[in-house]
């Protein structure tokens, strides 16, 4: 099979889904900013959201998706509610580090180490 | 009851009013003793009022009983029993042709079957008083239960009364004499209002004993003491006289270890209680003998009224042993038979049902009773009660504690020679004379005699004023055994009321005299009665009924009377039985001595010149506390032997003779060959009365003449005739070493056996117990190496191991939140691709 050719369908979107995943986990491992870590967990959970709305869509599936249902889609917006919460705290502990140690670098927030 | 006359119930309630009122005393001055007046003087009222309240009511009780009971002159009611003798009825009666044991046996075994018809119909009339069908005398009694602790058909625990005259006439001597003693005692006792150095007590540091004053105490163990005798009187069954025979021994040891603080009081009173505690085994036994084969314990018929209007009748010990229906003579009861023929009863009920084997049992109770089967029961049921009896009453060889009780104050002393403790055993072998075989009897007899004779011989040497007293309480004490043993019923309970006025006021005088001279020793008196009139005069008036002394054939001192009748008893007796004349030689003998040592007492102690100059000096007449109850006393040691026509102790007594013992007793075979107890009456013979009358004044005059020789005109110096019998007056002087005796019997052998188990203990049982602690010692000082090295040392290496670890592993712990994410993702990449690769299908997919 040829992704370039086929008419658009899941794999598709799992790939962008997985592109979307990865550049989220690159920008989590190198980015020292606290707010660049913040977004690239946004990205990797996008990038399931991507996923799970695939893998739900009739349209996509056909009658395959039916076997599911909406889940895909309910669980795409449970995943949403789930990163706003996430991130108002991440921003919250992100603004108390900040408040302490004048900077956002996660690197100095080793306080924890052995 | 059906005859729960008026009367027996009037007299129940005055007689135990009488008999609480001192415990309401006791617990008064236990509980408020020491705040009643300053130093507790006012607790001398309280206690004297008390027994004085209780005076009143056994006086009413005896009016009561007098008004209802008229005594009948003694002489013709005797006379009738003695015509009424000739009784085939009794087993152990005088048989006319001087029958055999085993006849006597036989010829009531006829008579058993012919009995037991009667014994449905006695239950009809269950009576109170010991009513029976038929001809049979009766006798004026009452008894009853107030309180029964425990109901069961073998056994019945109650509290409650049995009254005849012989209980109406003993609460009036207890508490007459009781009350004199109280009165006396406010005088006496003064001295422990106050602090008190007690001299004959040397501390350690070399000072006297110092301590407050007792006078509180004193008066409230006089109580209790009154309380407790009173018990033993009115009992109504053998159970609460042992409760009250206890208390009575806890209560002596009480007031004779009054001043504890001496070795000397400490000692008598643990003495005299162990003595009585020897007794006490032999009156349980008795017990246990009585109640084991027999179920009950009450001296009269217990009657209960059902629901349903039906009466049972218990039949108590005295109807038991004496059936109404054979004329009250005296059988061995069927409870004795059967338990003696147990192992037969086991045959008969080991191949019938329970109701033909109880008819068979029945139908063969008379033959068995016939073989004598049980009257070895009743023999030891009899000397168990007596045994008791001679712990209490002071008899050979229990005698030992009564002359070192003279430790306690005096006014114990009178209480306890006279009115209490020792008049509680005669008592109880006057109220349990019906239950006496011919064999207890000459126990009895022989037991008085020797007691009789040898303490008449000790007080002979004495020189200590109480002490003298003492044995000559020890040897009427006898006199009262004696009479009881060969059948002068009246005679020996006669005694006991006369002798109880003489003693006490012998010892109330001696305790006038010890309170006037400081001390006890009649060596060092002398010439006192110009001094001490009050006092000399009455204790001569003691002395003088003590020894029986008044005009023959016309008047005399109380105890004239009842001394006389003992003697007559015993005369009757060895008439009747030649072999145990020695009975009578005793009696008569002893009434020299008695007349000798009391008069030596009176002589060297009022007459003469002071022998001790020091001590005279200071003598002065006692106060009026103290005198007149000693004038009281005088008089009725005078006139209580007198009867005014019908009226008297002695007629009053003859109302309260068991049944059937009137008739006298043949028997024995057990312990003695057979003997003859004469019946009572037959010492009322002129001849007897002469022969008797003459003797006692010659013996009596004898021994006053003599005594008067050596210690009032001093013809003949004592001291020569001592040294002239040295070695019998060292023996006398030592008590016939009876001390010495028990000393190098008992306590020896008790020192030896203490001394024997404390080596034991020290070099057998110690090293094995020392052996076993340093066992122990050893294997836990292994177990702590074990635990300090092994158990200690595995969770150390644990410990440190896990520290280790936790000391390798916080390398990685940096803290680096990218590295942390780093590690996620190669985690998650790693397991992925070994997934992948164990479980090659799901990657590869189709």
């Amino acid at each position: 099979m040829n992704l370039l050719f086929d008419p658009v369908g899941v794999s598709h979107y799992l790939v962008v889904g997985a592109i979307l995943f990865t550049t989220g986990l690159v920008c989590m491992v190198v980015k020292r900013n606290a707010l660049g870590v913040l977004m690239g967990i946004e990205l990797v959970l996008n990038g399931a959201n991507v996923n799970f709305v695939a893998f739900g869509s009739p349209v996509l599936r056909g009658e395959q998706a039916s076997i599911l249902g909406l889940d895909g889609q309910l669980i795409a917006l449970f995943v949403i509610l789930l990163a706003a919460a996430e991130a108002a705290v991440a921003l919250a502990i992100t603004l108390n580090f900040y408040n302490n140690y004048s900077t956002v670098d996660v690197d100095r927030a080793d306080d924890l180490k052995g | 009851m059906e005859v729960q006359s008026d009367l027996g119930a009037t007299l129940a309630t005055l007689l135990g009013l009488a008999w609480l009122i001192p415990l309401g005393s006791f617990a008064a001055i236990l509980f408020f003793g020491p705040k009643m007046g300053p130093h507790g003087r006012n607790a001398a009222w309280v206690a004297t009022s008390a027994i004085g309240a209780s005076f009143a009511l056994s006086l009413i009780a005896l009016g009561t009983w007098m008004v209802s009971h008229p005594p009948a002159a003694v002489e013709h009611a005797s006379a009738q029993h003695q015509s009424a003798q000739p009784d085939d009825h009794s087993p152990w009666s005088p048989p006319r042709d001087g029958g055999s044991v085993s006849a006597t046996f036989a010829r009531f075994a006829a008579d058993a079957s012919a009995g037991e018809s009667h014994a449905a119909g006695e239950s009809r009339h269950g009576h109170s008083a010991h009513a029976t069908g038929g001809d049979a005398p009766t006798k004026p009694a009452y008894s009853g239960d107030w309180y029964s602790l425990y109901s069961s058909p073998t056994l019945v625990l109650s509290i409650g009364w049995y009254i005849d005259s012989l209980t109406v006439l003993l609460f009036v001597m207890v508490t007459f004499i009781a009350t004199c003693t109280h009165v006396y005692a406010v005088g006496y006792m003064q001295n422990e209002l106050h602090d008190i150095t007690d001299h004959e007590v040397t501390l350690a540091s070399g000072g006297h004993l110092h301590r407050p004053g007792r006078y509180p105490r004193f008066f409230q163990g006089l109580s209790l003491f009154c309380f407790s005798m009173l018990g033993i009187v009115i009992a109504g069954n053998l159970a609460m006289v042992f409760v009250f025979w206890e208390l009575v021994g806890i209560c002596s040891w009480f007031l004779i270890g009054f001043s504890f603080e001496r070795t000397s009081a400490s000692t008598a009173a643990n003495k005299a209680f162990i003595v009585n505690r020897v007794g006490d085994v032999g009156l349980l036994i008795g017990l246990m003998a009585l109640w084991g084969s027999l179920g009950t314990l009450h001296f009269g018929n217990t009657v209960t009224v059902h629901a349903d209007g039906q009466q049972v009748v218990r039949p108590g010990l005295f109807s038991l042993v004496r059936p109404g229906e054979h004329g009250h003579a005296l059988q061995v009861p069927d409870g004795m038979v059967v338990a003696a023929a147990s192992d037969r009863v086991a045959s008969i009920a080991a191949g019938n049902s329970a109701e033909e084997a109880a008819a068979e049992v029945a139908a063969e109770v008379p033959e068995w009773r016939a073989m004598g089967m049980g009257s070895w029961l009743l023999v030891v049921a009899g000397l168990g009660i007596f045994c008791g009896c001679m712990g209490k009453s002071a008899q050979v060889p229990l005698h030992v504690w009564l002359p070192d009780a003279m430790e306690g104050p005096t006014p114990v002393s009178a209480l306890v020679h006279s009115a209490t403790m020792v008049a509680a055993g005669v008592y109880l072998t006057g109220r349990c004379s019906p239950l006496f075989t011919p064999d207890v009897l000459m126990v009895i007899a022989y037991v008085g005699a020797i007691t009789l004779l040898l303490a008449a011989t000790i007080a002979l040497v004495c020189t200590d004023i109480k002490r003298v007293l003492a044995y000559s309480t020890v040897s009427q004490l006898g006199y009262m055994m004696l009479a009881l043993g060969v059948g002068g019923w009246v005679a020996g309970l006669f005694h006991l009321v006369t002798h109880a006025f003489f003693k006490s006021l012998l010892f109330l005088c001696s305790g006038s005299v010890i309170h006037a001279c400081h001390t006890n020793d009649m060596r060092r008196m002398g010439g006192l009665l110009k001094k001490m009139p009050y006092t000399g005069w009455t204790m001569l008036v003691g002395c003088l009924a003590i020894i029986g002394a008044g005009v023959p054939f016309v008047i005399g001192f109380s105890g004239s009377y009842s001394k006389d009748s003992i003697l007559a008893q015993a005369l009757v007796f060895q008439r009747i039985n030649p072999s145990h004349a020695v009975l009578w030689y005793a009696a008569a003998g002893g009434t020299a001595l008695t007349a000798f040592s009391m008069f030596r007492l009176w002589f060297m102690t009022f007459v003469g010149e002071p022998r001790d100059e020091h001590v005279a000096e200071h003598v002065h007449e006692s106060p009026a506390v103290m005198t007149v109850p000693l004038v009281v006393l005088s008089v009725m040691a005078v006139i209580a032997g007198w009867s005014l026509g019908p009226l008297g102790v002695a007629t009053l007594l003859e109302q309260a003779r068991p049944l059937g013992t009137a008739d006298g007793l043949t028997g024995g075979g057990l312990l003695t060959a057979a003997v003859t107890v004469p019946a009572e009456a037959a010492s009322h013979a002129e001849d007897i009365h002469f022969l008797v009358t003459v003797t006692a004044f010659a013996t009596a005059a004898a021994g006053v003449l003599l005594a008067a020789a050596f210690y009032a005109w001093r013809l003949v110096n004592p001291a020569a005739i001592a040294a002239l019998l040295r070695p019998a007056h060292t023996f006398l002087e030592h008590g016939w070493y009876f001390d010495e005796i028990c000393d190098w019997m008992f306590v020896k052998p008790t020192y030896g056996i203490a001394a024997l188990a404390s080596a034991n203990d020290r070099r057998i049982i110690d090293p094995i117990v020392h052996f076993f602690a340093w066992a122990s010692r050893q294997l836990a000082a292994g177990d702590a190496w074990m635990d300090r090295v092994v158990v200690d040392g595995l969770v150390n290496v644990l410990a440190s191991a896990t520290w280790a670890t936790g000391l390798r592993l916080r390398a990685i712990q940096t803290g680096h939140l990218r590295q942390y994410v780093m590690f996620i993702v190669v985690g998650t990449v790693a397991i992925f691709l070994l997934a992948s690769i164990m479980f090659g299908t799901m990657v590869a997919g189709p």
